[in-house]
Parts: C-alpha cells; structure tokens; sequence
C-alpha cells in the first residue's frame, strides 16, 4: 500500500537541509526584547510616549469598555493640557503640569481584549511589539486583567488595572509590574456585612448563586466570610453559567429553600437577568420565617443598574466609586466628563481615568520611564483629591487602600442616571487586610522586570 | 529531493523562503509613513500566522481530503496549549518536553473523539465532533479548574515545582535557553524588520509540518482519503473498509492541531480555556475555506489573511479614520468615517464576513482559485481544469 523511496542521497540532502534549518534561530543569539534603547522595553525616544488603552470593545462588557475609553481620551487632553484639567486640580501630587509625561507628548493605541485572556494577551503583546506601548491599562475582568498582568510583567511594561474585583488579581496573582486601583471582594464583603446586619438582623438564612468563574469563586467565599462573621447561615451556594441567560431555573429552588435572603455573585448583564429573575418569581414579595426577603448585589455598577431597571430599588450592594460624590475631586472629574460627553461616568471610566494620572505622576516623580522606577515611585505612595478620599498604594500586594461604598437601588430616581444612592461610606480601616490573608495567600510579587 | 518531484521540490522551495522572508514581506512599509499602519512584521503577528498556518494545514488534511467537515478542532488546540503550560509547570521552561506531550495527548483526544464521531458522516459527524469540543471547553472553564485554572487561564507560579529549573536558566519559554521572546530589529533606511526567534521556530515547523502535509497528499494514504471523499459507498461496495483511514487522518490532524495550541503557549506561556470555544473550530474551517479547501497552500493563506484581518485591520479606529479623511469636507467626512467606522476598528470581523460571502459565491475554490484564475489570464490559453488531486501533477496550489 505504501511506496519508500528512501535513497542514501536524498537522506543526505534531507539531513542536511534540516540541520540549516534548525540552525538558523541561533544566528540571532543576544539580542533581546525589541532591541530597544536605554536598558528598558519600548523606551520613548521622540518627543511622544505612547501608552495601550486595552479595552474591551465587543462582548458581554463593551458598555464599560467603551465608558472606559471615554474616561482614557479625556486622562490624555487633561496630561497633554487640553480641557479643563479635569481631576489633575484636585489631586494631591502636583508634579503634572499639562505638558504630557516628562515633557513628552501623551499618544495612545486602543485594542479589543474581548473579554477573553487571550484576545487581550495577543492586543496587549501587538501594542507592546508593534506600537510600542509603554504601559498597557485597562479591563473589565479579573480573567483579563490577571492575563494582560502576567504578560506585562514578562515583557517589562507596567499594568495599570482597570475594572477588576476578583481578590486574586492583587493575591494570589499578584505581579510586581501590575497595579490596581479599584476595590475588590474581600473590600465589599468587609463593607456590606454590617450595613447588611444592620438592616436586616443577624439571623439571616443566605442563598448564593455565583458565576461560575474566577471572580465569581473569590465573591461567594468574601461574602459568605464576611456575613457568617455576622452571624448568618449560609444554606446553600449554587454555580451558574457565565454564558447563561435565562436564571429562572436557579431562583425556583431558592423558593424551595427555607433561606430568606438572596445573594446574587452576578456581573454585569448576568445581574441584570438573574435579578429580573428573581423579581418575577415574586422573591422580593416574599415572606420566610416571619421576615422580609431580600435580595443583595455584591457588586454594582450603574451600567448595570440601568440594565436592571425598577428592580434595582432599595437593593443593597457596594461600588468603587459614584458619581453623586461631592468631594472636590470626583466634582472636577464629572464636571469636565460630562461636558465633553454629556453625561456621567460610570465607575470603570473613574478608575481608568485615576490609573492614567497615578502613572503619569510616577512617572514624573521618578524621572524615567523605566518600569523599575516607576514601581518604586508608586508602591506605598499616599494621596488624595482623586475621588476616594486619602488613598494609599500599598507596596506589599500593589492594592490601593481607600474608603468603600456601600450603595443602595434608589426608591424614586430623578434621571436614568441617577439610580443608586449612597447608603454608608465605610472607612478604610474596616476594608483594610493584612496581605497574607487567607483569601489572597499563595502570592508572589516577585521583583519589577524593566525588560530589554 | 526530499522523495519529491521536480514540481513539488519547487513548490516546498519557494514556500521555504517566503516563510524564511516573512519579516520582510509583511514589512513593506518604511516606519513614520502613513502606511506604516498596515505593516504587519511584529513578532506576534508573524507567529499567530505560522502557528495557524499549521492548525489550518492539519485542518486541510482530514477536511480538504476526506470531506468530513469537523466542528471541533479547537478542543485539540486548547488541549495542546494546557499540556505545554503543564510541562512549564512541572519542568522548566523548555518548549521540547511540552510540544512533544501536546502532540501526543491531543492525538489521544483526537483517537477518543474520532472513534465515537467517525460513526457518522456529513452534519451528524459536525455536530458530534461540535458537541464534544464544546463539552471540553465547558469542562475547561469550570469543572476541571484545578487543571486548567479555568476562565483566568492556566499560567506558570513562581511557587510551581520546576523541578528542572536551572541556575541562570531563562524563566520565559526557550529552546535550551534560546529565549522565544528574543529579537533582533534591523534597521535600513527608513524601514525596521524584526527577527524574532519564536518566529523562526514556528516556521522551522511549520515548514515540516507542510512538508509532511505534502508527502500525505501525494502519498498512496492521501489517495485513499480522496477516495472517501469522491464515493464513500463504492469502496465499501469495492470491499473496503474506510474506517481505518478516515481515523488516522483524524488523528492526523487532530496532532497537527495540538501542536498549534502548543505552539501557541510556546510564543505566549498562558493557556486559555478560549482556545476551545467553538468560535475558533469555526475560524479554522473559515481559514480554510476562503483559501481553498483541498489545496495544499490555501488553508496557509487563509490563515495569514484572517489573522492579518483581525489584529491589522481590527485596530482602524475612527480617530485615524478622520485622519486619513481629513481633506474631505466636514458633513461629507462624517458620512465616510461613519461608514467606514463599522467595517474596521471592532467591525473588522464584518468585512471578514463580506469577504467571505464573496469568495463562496464567486471563488468556491477560495483565495488559490481567485490566483489561478489571475495567472490563467495573463497566459492567455484556456485552463484545462487539471486537478491536482493526481500525484506529480501541476502543484497549482
């Protein structure tokens, strides 16, 4: 069935080719990274600096994506000095003068992460090789961010994070080039559990149900500590799909159950139906144990709230940020936000937004663009003016430490923005963990990676 | 040379050297000029072309030869990339132990699948393989995260055991310490090409791997295969039983397709559950298609093409857009940009689809026709139809 035609000649020339082949990849030995100029990847060497907004601009987050972008190009005409300067008046560090970093001008690149690792890993790695991005920003999962993460710490870029909650993306994966600014589970759990207790009593019987995915995992195990803490029971915790759409079939056994609150580990338009859900089968009507129903949101946002609609009133959940703040720095933030768009910034904007300053100063601090120095300049760096009050970076896990709030569906909304209210700001003290806390053992920052 | 013939020596020569020469080809356009922007000589570009280049060639040799359209490669890719992030984990990180392990389990996967799958043929063989790489992709993402660190994707700790791990041993991907990542930029006049070593890895494979496609297609197998395709029942009629063959070509591929995933995770040391989600078994039946099903050089084509497509044209947004439209007048630019807005930027995969579309209703032999079909005009006789299914015939592909 088979014909050889294996002759000693053609084995010769076979071999041979061969060998040249695999030969040929050493020819390039030594040089490294982009071969790039002054000890550190993508080192600026005109008069601009580039930096990679990595948002996701399809799929299930692309609202916040686009929100996020917004709050970007409006951090790039506030450092480049145009605008109205927006938050740069408020915060505490005055180093930014509005002419861009370090005398550079501020250019960017954008890229769709998809909301998936590797879409982001490949539109991280095309603005780093191609583009050469300095530092590459932004997000909308825990998923992506822990990805975009890893692979700015092997290329030696910063990562500032964007919209990520999930404790892992400053615990157990933690890296020394990465950032975060926004809050994350064990914060809300440690937020909510006694305005929780307050408003509902300390005999409470909790049902869960969890996206089943990273973020989700990291949610469930913060709030079940946090309120157990409190005295609750937690009856059951159930997994849902992330791709699910129709919850129906996981609010029937809650009904079942003798639990009389309902806690929803849901994001984004997973909260929006599991939520609808539940309203409809009547949950929040219901009656258990002599006591009221409730239902809980660890985390809102008021994209989401707007997705949700009238079944969002007198829910209880936490937030990173809100535009409602009347301290001078959010005021700024959304005074020149909405004049250049029209209408408030959602949370993720904020913190993109607060990310792209933070870099900018360090790197103004520091003197250099260098990765290395830029770490140094913002682990335990302390400041304020930028919407959450005194806020600090600490230097053991890269999280900032800063107040959190706890919101609550409004009863009577004035606009279709104005749909949550602030119930408490808790203090950052409450929120605040030592870094080897259970829930985000197991990390390691290892040492900043300048690259080339 | 190499058990070809003139033609076909020819023919794997010339694709020798424009995978050699990609980090020019791809590089047309001096740096600073406007149309730097379509420049494409990055490495990671550069790899994602190679890696899926093999993914489509292996993809080619069960669906161009066979005809059994198969929904679910990518399940073989993502089992390729978890077994080479494994091996990251365990070993060190050399790229060897872990290609050769993706190799080997996706061919186990592909054995199991393909055993129950091959029962069937035409949409219910689809659906069977489309069911079994969406189970594992939901197997990937939730139950079995101990294994695959579900949706963060699995990735290499520092406190992993490594137990081979040298002193001064790089800790990103290498080839017995030849770092993946490492380039080398040269620059001539105003142009900048870059040389990366995981480029020029993945093209020495890919290279074999193309090579070894070639030899199956004008091997006594590949006629067998072609047999399958054009009459099924005449060789069970003949006596023939084309179980056997329909399976090893699955197998086949299906290890072409693992050491795609492999490879993936050698350039990049992460492995997504993603890599499974039958949006990428689709991408690589697409690849195919639109560069000719059956034809050895057009699923590398349509594999450059798409990807060129999705990271080239996906990053047009409409700041450079107004750029380029600048001169035009006010209401008049709004007008383009908006128009041209929702084919590029995140509406790259519209134009994708159009091209398609195009293709199949006017190319149904894809990319490689629309290229004959050019070379038939400027020799100005009539194509004789030749079909290059006869062995030591014209390699038109």
């Amino acid at each position: 069935m088979s014909k050889s035609n294996f002759t000693r000649r053609g084995l010769l020339r076979t071999g041979a080719a061969a060998g040249a082949g695999l030969a040929m990849p050493t020819i390039f030995t030594g040089a490294a990274w982009s071969g790039s100029h002054g000890g550190f990847t993508n080192a600026p060497t005109g008069s601009t600096v580039t930096l990679g907004f990595n948002v996701p601009q399809s799929g299930p987050y692309a609202d916040e994506g686009a929100d996020e972008l917004r709050a970007y190009m409006l951090a790039v005409e506030h450092l480049n000095g145009e605008g109205d300067g927006g938050m740069l008046n408020t915060f505490s560090s005055k180093t930014l003068d509005g002419t861009g970093i370090l005398g550079k001008k501020v250019e960017y690149v954008t890229g769709d992460t998809q909301t998936k690792s590797d879409a982001a890993r490949a539109s991280a790695r095309s603005m780093i090789e191609k583009d050469g991005a300095i530092m590459i920003t932004g997000g909308s999962s825990s998923g992506v961010a822990v990805a975009v993460q890893g692979l700015c710490q092997e290329a030696g870029i910063i990562f500032m994070a964007g919209l990520t909650h999930s404790n892992d993306t400053t615990g157990k994966d933690r890296k020394a080039n990465g950032f975060r600014h926004f809050f994350n589970s064990y914060m809300s759990g440690a937020a909510l559990a006694p305005v929780l207790a307050k408003a509902y009593g300390t005999d409470r019987k909790a049902y869960h149900l969890t996206a089943d995915y990273n973020w989700g995992y990291t949610t469930e195990e913060a709030i079940r500590a946090a309120t157990e803490a409190m005295g609750w029971e937690t009856v059951n915790t159930v997994k849902t799909p992330l791709t699910q759409t129709d919850f129906s079939s996981y609010i029937a056994p809650v009904l079942q159950s003798d639990a009389d609150v309902l806690v929803l580990n849901h994001y984004g338009g997973n909260m929006v139906n599991s939520l609808t859900n539940a309203v409809q089968f009547g949950l929040r009507d219901r009656i258990v144990n002599g006591k009221q129903f409730e239902i809980v949101v660890p985390l809102y946002s008021r994209l989401m709230a707007k997705g949700a609609g009238a079944n969002v009133k007198g829910i209880f959940g936490s937030t990173n940020w809100h535009w409602s703040l009347q301290d001078e720095g959010s005021k700024a933030f959304v005074k020149s936000f909405g004049t250049k768009y029209g209408f408030p910034p959602s949370q993720a904007a904020h913190t993109c937004y607060v990310q792209t300053l933070l870099y900018a100063d360090a790197v103004q601090r520091a003197g250099s663009f260098n990765p290395c120095a830029v770490v140094e300049a913002l682990e335990g760096f302390e400041f304020d003016g930028l919407g959450n009050g005194p806020t600090l970076y600490r230097a053991d896990d890269h999280q900032c430490f800063k107040d959190v709030l706890v919101v609550k569906g409004k009863e009577n909304p004035s606009s279709e923005f104005d749909l949550l209210e602030i119930v408490e700001i808790t203090p950052v003290e409450q929120v605040t963990y030592p870094p080897d806390h259970p829930q985000f053992a197991g990390g390691d920052l290892g040492t900043c990676n300048p690259g080339a | 040379m190499f058990g070809l013939n003139r033609r076909d020596t020819r023919f794997l020569l010339i694709v020798i050297a424009l995978t050699l020469l990609t980090p020019f080809i791809l590089q047309p356009f001096p740096e600073g000029s406007a149309l730097a922007q379509f420049n494409a000589g990055y490495p990671d570009l550069m790899q994602r072309i190679a890696i899926f280049g093999i993914f489509a060639i292996g993809f080619n040799i069960l669906f161009g030869l066979t005809g059994y359209l198969s929904f679910g490669h990518a399940a073989f890719l993502g089992v390729g990339s978890y077994a080479v992030v494994w091996m990251y984990k365990l070993l060190d990180y050399n790229v060897l132990p872990g290609l050769v392990l993706a190799i080997v389990t996706s061919g186990l996967f592909a054995l199991a699948i393909g055993y129950l799958s091959l029962r069937r043929s035409g949409i219910y063989f689809s659906i069977l393989t489309l069911a079994f790489a969406q189970m594992s992709f939901n197997l990937a993402y939730s139950v079995l995260t101990p294994i695959t660190n579900g949706e963060t994707g699995l990735q290499v700790y520092t406190s992993d055991p490594q137990i081979l791990l040298g002193e001064n041993e790089p800790n990103v991907p290498h080839l017995f310490g030849l770092a993946m990542n490492e380039s080398y930029k040269l620059e001539l006049g105003g142009w900048v090409f870059t040389f990366n070593v995981g480029y020029y890895f993945t093209a020495v494979i890919a290279i074999l791997a193309f090579y070894l496609s070639l030899r199956i297609f004008r091997s006594p197998f590949g006629m067998m295969l072609r047999a399958v395709k054009s009459n099924q029942t005449r060789l069970h009629y003949t006596g023939v039983n084309p179980r056997p063959y329909t399976l090893a070509a699955f197998v086949i591929s299906g290890m072409y397709a693992g050491l795609a995933g492999g490879l993936l995770a050698a350039m990049d040391p992460l492995a997504g559950a993603e890599r499974m989600q039958w949006t990428e078994s689709g991408a690589v039946v697409i690849m195919t298609i639109l560069g000719g099903a059956g034809t050895l050089m057009g699923p590398v084509l349509g594999a450059g093409f798409i990807k060129y497509l999705e990271k080239i044209f996906s990053k047009i947004n409409e700041n450079i857009l107004e750029g380029w439209f600048a001169f035009l007048p006010e209401g008049m630019r709004e007008v383009v940009v908006w128009v041209l807005s929702r084919f590029t930027g995140e509406g790259w995969a519209l134009t994708l689809g159009l091209m398609f579309m195009l293709v199949v209703i006017f190319l149904p032999g894809g990319l490689m026709e629309g290229g004959r079909r050019i070379a038939a005009l400027f020799r100005r006789r009539p194509e004789t139809g030749k079909d290059d299914s006869a062995p030591g015939g014209a390699p038109a592909e």
